[in-house]
């Protein structure tokens, strides 16, 4: 950026000088600044370290490849973001409650949580459910279940994103059946399913079946969705949890857009084009507490993955090179201490996913560090989305901090960083051999120790828990899910099993079998199975069956 | 307690929750500071934990639940101890515990609940303070 044949000098003249009395009178903080990530931060950015920097190679135009100054031309002039909560506790019908309340508050996407038992694919009655039903979500075991949680809501207005990973075929199929119900058709439906089973085994935890028939799942779907769902994102590719495991911003980027790699390089291996499935891979992201590393890694990562589709992948489209990411405030930021703060957290938080240009975005509430948010602290998370949106003015020209000598610079940095442990994870034989191996695991384990041996030894401050700390004594009104709901919530499964057709169940449950033994794609077979109301947990027990069980590995 | 004899420790997620950030923290922090640690992996039931924590001759439980199954799984596993003769064994919790939680848990025999933000080393002071030998 620019001709600067002097400046090296006068850094040099700078540095020695003015900035060398200062600091004999007035040291500086500390002896040295990281990011929260590890990364050095030096005192000023200059021209210098942007001047490799090529403007149109490496910046562009937004909605232009490589996309890193946005992937919409218009920024967030056209339409803001979409701003949607994730949601949902209990049983359907107290989740669809929660669904008209944010929707009349003028959210404009739905989030489904479902629970535990859910997302690994047990009925509520399993014994390993006990006491899950309903905690972290929604519970879910038949399309009757499904009919009620989407009473009154027009599946062809909303979009729709769902929390599903092994089991994601399973809840797609019911959302299917739902909309057909409602006489909606699947070409339609707007939503998304997570279905990003290969950080469930390195960070969330719900994976079922291993990572063969894991990853057929997914390539099913692709196909699926290809031919009948063109407005559906069959996956969201996540790095939020990768980072709440306690990887750094880096890892973040760069064991999530493995993953990625991991599942383009599947569909292919599977015979489909790149440009027909590539537009509809979304993505996720945390939105840590680094105020401007995070805006650099949003940055980075929609370039880098625009030029691992297009030189890597050979991708024609430039719809294919384009990542689409929600966002999600980093609930492991949230402190139990003096939980107000928490407000402020978030709100600069998601400053940041916007400034860095996120498609969508939930802000969490401030008592999350405590139990499931209570109304009001969701309606104040949804506020500050909105205050964002409507009263700052950030979103009224496209990427703002271009050009910032330290903005480009850091975004450089990182993309660099993260293309280096891709280039290890290649070496390993890709992602799914790397989680064999531990290796991913084992990285983001050693920097969540790291940091928080930085926060006890109180290297790094959190405020209100190694400094500034008050006595306090919390009042807060918990959201309770009523225990009650576990046992209507078992009830009513055993009404439906005494009520359907089981002889319809049984033919349906024999075929799915018969698929999965062999290798034509399930999710048709799937879909006929929720028609006729077999439980999640007998879809999943078949598939268990046939498919067996992810061990995970000692660490 | 006798200086020579190691703490012997079993971390355990009882329930589906995949939260093991916490867990597998606490578990090294144990281990840097002299303490066999055994961690049991996710998706335990009360049964399965109790069962590890006698096979393995353990000096204390560190329970982790993030998911809000706490006020089933705690006093599940409480009582399984109990009919095994094995209550002397010092049981920990951690996890998203609501404050009002904690005196039922108390009750039914957790000896310490840990909520966010603790230091490792009030973890690891308290267990040696209360670990029976």
């Amino acid at each position: 950026m620019g001709d600067n044949k002097t400046l090296p000098a006068a850094v040099k003249r700078w540095d020695e000088n003015t900035v060398a009395k200062t600091i004999g009178r007035f040291p500086e903080r500390q002896e040295t600044f990281l990011t929260i990530s590890g990364l050095p931060v030096n005192r000023l950015y200059t021209p210098l370290d942007t001047k490799d920097l090529d403007y149109e190679k490496d910046l562009g135009f937004p909605g232009e490849y490589p996309f890193t100054r946005n992937i919409q031309p218009t920024g967030y002039r056209g339409r803001l973001w979409t701003m949607r909560q994730y949601s949902g506790f209990a049983t359907a019908k107290e989740s669809n409650e929660r669904f008209q309340f944010l929707l009349d508050q003028g959210q404009t996407g739905l989030s489904v949580a479902f629970d535990l038992p859910t997302q690994i694919g047990y009925d509520s009655d399993h014994p390993l459910a006990l006491g899950e039903v309903g905690k972290v979500g929604v519970a879910i075991d038949s399309l009757a279940d499904m009919e009620v949680l989407f009473d009154g809501i027009p599946l062809d207005k909303v979009s729709t994103s769902m929390t599903i990973n092994s089991d994601a075929v399973v809840l797609l199929a019911m959302y299917i059946a739902v909309a057909e119900k409602q006489g909606v058709p699947m070409d339609k439906l707007r939503g998304t399913i997570q279905g990003d089973i290969l950080k469930e085994y390195v960070a969330r935890g719900t994976y079922i079946f291993p990572l063969g028939p894991s990853m057929r799942l997914i390539t099913d779907t692709f196909k699926f969705c290809s031919e009948k769902m063109p407005l559906w994102n069959t996956i969201s590719i996540s790095g939020y949890h990768i980072r709440e495991s306690g990887s750094t911003s880096v890892q973040e980027v760069a064991f999530t857009l493995a993953n990625g790699i991991a599942y383009v390089q599947a569909a292919i291996d599977v015979g489909l084009n790149v440009d027909v499935f590539a537009s509809r891979l979304s993505f996720f992201f945390g939105s840590h507490s680094d105020f401007l590393e995070e805006i650099c890694k949003f940055r980075a990562a929609r370039r880098l993955w625009a030029r691992i589709m297009r030189e890597r992948f050979k991708a024609k489209k430039d719809s294919s090179c384009r990542m689409r990411f929600h966002t999600q405030t980093a609930g492991c930021t949230l402190t139990a201490q003096q939980p107000d703060n928490n407000i402020v957290r978030v709100t600069l938080q998601a400053l940041q996913a916007v400034l860095g240009g996120t498609q969508s975005l939930h802000t969490n509430s401030r008592d999350e560090a405590l139990s499931l948010p209570t109304e009001e602290s969701v309606q104040i998370a949804l506020r500050t989305q909105q205050i964002i949106g409507f009263e700052s003015g950030v979103g009224d020209t496209v990427d703002p901090l271009a050009g910032s000598y330290y903005i480009e610079s850091l975004t450089n940095e990182i993309e660099n960083k993260a293309m280096e442990y891709i280039q290890k994870i290649d070496e390993m034989g890709g992602a799914p051999a790397a989680i064999e191996k531990g290796y991913i695991q084992r990285e983001i384990h050693d920097a969540a120790y790291s940091f928080q041996k930085s926060i006890d030894s109180n290297e790094r401050i959190v405020v209100g828990v190694n400094k500034f700390q008050v006595d306090e004594e919390h009042k807060f009104d918990y959201l309770r899910v009523n225990p009650e709901s576990e046992r209507k919530q078992i009830e009513q499964l055993e009404t439906l099993r005494k009520t359907r057709n089981d002889g319809k169940v049984q033919t349906a449950l024999k075929d799915l079998r018969q698929g999965a033994e062999g290798d034509t794609n399930l999710v048709p077979l799937i879909l006929e199975a929720v028609k006729v109301y077999a439980t999640l947990g007998e879809i999943c027990g078949v598939l268990r069956d046939v498919f067996g069980e992810y061990k995970a590995a000692d660490l | 307690m006798s200086s020579s004899k190691k703490i012997r420790v079993l971390m355990a997620k009882p329930g589906l929750d995949g939260h093991d950030r916490g867990v597998k923290i606490v578990a090294r922090a144990l281990r840097d500071a002299g303490m066999e640690v055994i961690y049991t992996g996710l998706r335990q039931t009360p049964e399965m934990v109790v069962r590890a924590a006698i096979d393995e001759g353990v000096h204390c439980i560190g329970l982790s639940i993030l998911s809000g199954a706490h006020n089933a799984l705690f006093p599940k596993i409480m009582e399984l101890l109990k009919a095994e003769g094995a209550d002397d064994i010092l049981v920990t919790g951690g996890g998203i515990i609501p404050e009002d939680d904690i005196p039922d848990l108390k009750k039914a025999g957790i000896s310490e609940i840990f909520g966010p933000g603790t230091p490792l080393d009030d973890i690891v002071e308290y267990i040696k303070a209360n670990v029976k030998l």
